[in-house]
């Protein structure tokens, strides 16, 4: 039991390699959905026993830190742990029928060696203690998404993966340059040493240089408006699981490692003090609410529109963050919690729709409330919680957001403002599926097409469901959040 | 001269030429690193960034058949942002070289915190006298998992990418692009006869002296696999081929990493933490001799046969007349 921090991370990349050899791609999903359930048991397991406050370290090679690499789960990583392991669960069982249709068969074991990689260096981001090995384990992740991006059936998967490729390498070289000049100063790399350490040599050039470093390159990771470029195209040419999957954990690992960095390697002070870091992300979090907004309504792919949302929706998140109180900071772990179910759910929908009508552009949706009833009831479940109706998870983490914001005067009013309008926002975009899906009529191919199979209908309504529930019982998110907020503002 | 060859790189429009300043810079930057006393990367960096990765950019030219860059009219926006944000990464790093300690500082926090336990106590602790492979395979082994893994994504990618280009039995790979014309002369094949089994026996001694000398898995895995690429350039692929196939290198790829998976897990079989080699023997130092050797090994067969990999993948594909390659297309 001791060593579940371990197998979380070792279990995904025990099983990659031996993925590989596996011919039948069936045999490849099975292993990779098991390595997924029993990721999430762990989660769970972890989740559960970090509830109390408990800080469970764990020391790989049985060095104690900071000479060797700690594991270190606390709220806010059990938290996360369990959000992208119950994703991979969900997805990863929707693969097996989706790629069927979009990755040509001898690629099949290829892919899931490539899934279950991204899934180990996602979680092992979230899991560690030690900040070079968050690195490698984002180098991980990242090189695994490009990989998993550019399986998309149309060839602009290419361009889009590499745009991708150019962008997170940038990101990803300005973290190990921000690393760097921490280790430089400190002497150490484990996060709880660097806490310490740190203050000592706060008032220096090159740390007040780590710190920019850091910044920019996980907000180019995150897509951050204007880093977010890379995004829309990388969601929209991927493979169906594939978008469902990052849109619901990457962008979410890369705000996690960013809430690390600044409140618990960092701290408030400095990072808030200091910097001016709070007027900068506010103030960008607010351009992506409406950036993201408005290009969501215009697009005719049905997948780049939920990319565009995305980038709104990773506003909200760092609104949140950035309001630096308790409130506001559970109402953006809250969010990060809410999305990634409500955005797996509507990428998973497409995915469906994408499965029966081999395209996911707006014409492509015309009369599928009809032709598929299920199908289109989720993306319509979906589509609420992203406008943020009440009786969905998305309503809970915007009412929090605007709770957050009431405390904050002027700012906060704009806030508020902001976060009305890109709602309005969102129920123009969400409506015109809404209105192609209910009010035409179907075309005769569809109609012969049907509804989307079971293996796929399952897992897209598992997310729904989900969003419904926490919607009205939010009493275990809710209190996840806010515990995980309070432990990163220093109370216990 | 390092920036004399970036800035050289920025402007030159001959690809070929520009394959060679990247390796040139390569070679500067391992004669940086021996200058700062770090023989290990330098090792690392001139056999990945001057040796193999010249080969594959050069295996890319091939591909593309152009060796020069197009002129492309760019907007003032698209020359302009670029150089804004270069300019601006460099203010900050300059900014922040200010506060930084000098170089070689004993005072300076690197030297004073984690690293003095690592070179004093590795040698009771680990019983090897490279303190650098102690820290990379033990104190700090499981980062060099992640490393590994790096590496095997990126293999996985090129496959992904590239493979598939070969029917079961390889037949398609048939020669480089160019080998035609190195097949005749005389003087590279007496030479590379000469120099290949030394470069193995190099690569071997790199990597079975690493525990004493600088050097490890990476760089012996990276020596090896240019063993194999070079004869491949000079006699053709199908020669290698006879000697290890596409499936054989997909099967050391895996059992590379494996090893190293591996062993962590059976040290948390026999009782200790993930990759607590101290587990492995009834002797702790014993058994962190053994855990290194075995996740040294996996690393060498993994990196190995993913620069491999890597390589037929590209080659292969050049071995392909276009119009087979545009078939290929359509049936993946």
């Amino acid at each position: 039991m001791s060593h579940l921090p371990a197998l979380q991370i070792v279990l995904p990349l025990l099983a990659a390699p031996i993925c590989l050899l596996l011919r039948k791609s069936s045999l490849a999903w099975l292993l990779a959905l098991g390595v997924a359930l029993c990721g999430l048991a762990i989660s769970i397991v972890l989740f559960h026993r970090t509830l109390n406050g408990e800080i469970i370290s764990y020391a790989m090679g049985g060095w104690e830190p900071p000479w060797g690499i700690e594991y270190r789960v606390d709220r806010l990583s059990a938290f996360v742990l369990l959000i992208v392991s119950a994703i991979a669960a969900v997805t990863f069982a929707f693969a097996n029928r989706s790629i069927a249709r979009e990755i040509p068969l001898q690629k099949h074991s290829l892919f899931y060696t490539a899934l279950l990689l991204c899934l180990a260096g996602l979680l092992g981001i979230t899991i560690t203690g030690d900040a070079f090995n968050l690195f490698v384990f984002l180098e991980i992740s990242s090189l695994s998404s490009y990989v998993l991006i550019s399986f998309g059936r149309e060839r602009r998967a290419l361009t889009a993966a590499f745009q991708y490729l150019i962008m997170g390498t940038i990101g990803a070289t300005m973290i190990l340059i921000g690393t760097g000049f921490i280790y430089m100063m400190t002497g150490t790399l484990n996060m709880a040493d660097l806490a310490l350490r740190l203050p000592g040599v706060m008032d220096t050039n090159t740390v007040r240089a780590a710190f920019a470093f850091l910044i920019v390159g996980f907000s180019i990771k995150l897509a951050l408006f204007p880093l977010h470029v890379w995004l829309p195209n990388s969601y929209a040419y991927a493979p169906s699981v594939v978008s469902a999957f990052l849109a619901a954990t990457a962008t979410k690992v890369a705000i996690y490692s960013l809430i690390r960095f600044i409140f618990t390697i960092f701290g408030v002070d400095f990072a808030f003090g200091e910097m001016p870091l709070q007027v900068i992300l506010i103030l960008l979090s607010i351009i992506a609410v409406f950036v993201g907004s408005l290009s969501a309504i215009f697009q005719l792919n049905i997948k780049h529109m939920l990319a565009y949302s995305s980038v709104a929706q990773i506003g909200y998140i760092i609104i949140g963050i950035a309001l630096v109180s308790a409130v506001g900071l559970s109402a953006g772990i809250l969010h990060l919690f809410n999305h990634a179910l409500i955005k797996g759910c509507l990428f998973l929908a497409v995915g469906c729709v994408f499965y029966q009508q081999g395209d996911a552009t707006i014409d492509n949706f015309k009369g599928l409330g009809k032709t598929m009833p299920w199908t289109m009831a989720a993306f319509v479940i979906g589509g609420l919680g992203i406008i943020g109706m009440p009786l969905t998870a998305g309503f809970v983490s915007k009412w929090y957001l605007v709770l957050a914001a009431l405390e904050h005067g002027v700012v906060g009013m704009i806030i508020i403002i902001s976060v009305l309008l890109g709602s309005l926002l969102a129920v123009a975009y969400i409506w015109r599926i809404v209105e192609a899906a209910y009010f035409n009529q179907p075309e005769a191919a569809a109609i012969e097409r049907g509804e989307a199979p079971l293996a796929l209908l399952i897992p897209t309504w598992i997310l729904a469901l989900a969003t419904i529930y926490f919607g009205i019982f939010t009493q275990l998110s809710v209190d996840a959040a806010m515990q995980a907020a309070q432990s990163l503002l220093g109370g216990k | 001269m390092l920036l004399a060859t970036a800035m050289a790189s920025i402007f030159l429009r001959d690809l070929f030429a520009l394959v060679m300043l990247f390796g040139i810079f390569s070679l500067l930057t391992a004669s940086f690193f021996l200058n700062l006393d770090a023989p290990d990367v330098a090792m690392t960096e001139a056999a990945i960034g001057a040796g193999i990765s010249p080969i594959l950019m050069l295996g890319t030219l091939a591909l593309i058949r152009n060796t020069s860059a197009p002129r492309v009219k760019k907007t003032i926006r698209a020359t302009m942002a670029p150089i804004l944000a270069v300019t601006i990464t460099g203010a900050a790093l300059i900014y922040a070289t200010l506060d930084m300690p000098y170089l070689s500082d004993p005072l300076a926090p690197a030297h004073n915190h984690v690293a003095p336990r690592y070179i004093q106590q590795s040698l009771q602790e680990i019983g090897i006298p490279n303190a650098v492979t102690s820290v990379l395979a033990s104190y700090r082994g499981y980062d060099t998992l992640g490393e590994v893994f790096v590496i095997f994504t990126a293999g996985i990618g090129v496959l992904a990418l590239l493979g598939f280009m070969y029917d079961a039995s390889g037949r398609r790979y048939s020669q480089f692009a160019d080998t035609a014309s190195l097949n005749n002369h005389t003087i590279l094949h007496v030479i590379s006869k000469i120099t290949i089994p030394l470069i193995l026996l190099f690569a071997l001694y790199v990597q079975f002296h690493g525990e004493y000398s600088p050097g490890g898995g990476f760089q012996a895995g990276v020596i090896f696999a240019v063993a194999f690429i070079l004869y491949a350039m000079i006699y053709g692929l199908e020669a290698v081929y006879k000697v290890v196939s596409m499936r054989v290198i997909r099967l050391t790829m895996v059992v590379g990493v494996l090893l190293y998976v591996g062993t962590g897990v059976a040290s948390l079989i026999l009782g200790g933490n993930y990759l607590d080699y101290g587990a492995l023997a009834h002797d702790p130092v014993h058994g962190q001799h053994l855990g290194i050797i075995l996740i040294e090994l996996g690393v060498a067969l993994c990196v190995a046969s993913v620069m491999l990999s890597v390589f037929f993948n590209f080659a292969g594909r050049a071995a392909v007349p276009p119009d087979a390659m545009e078939e290929g297309d359509k049936s993946t």
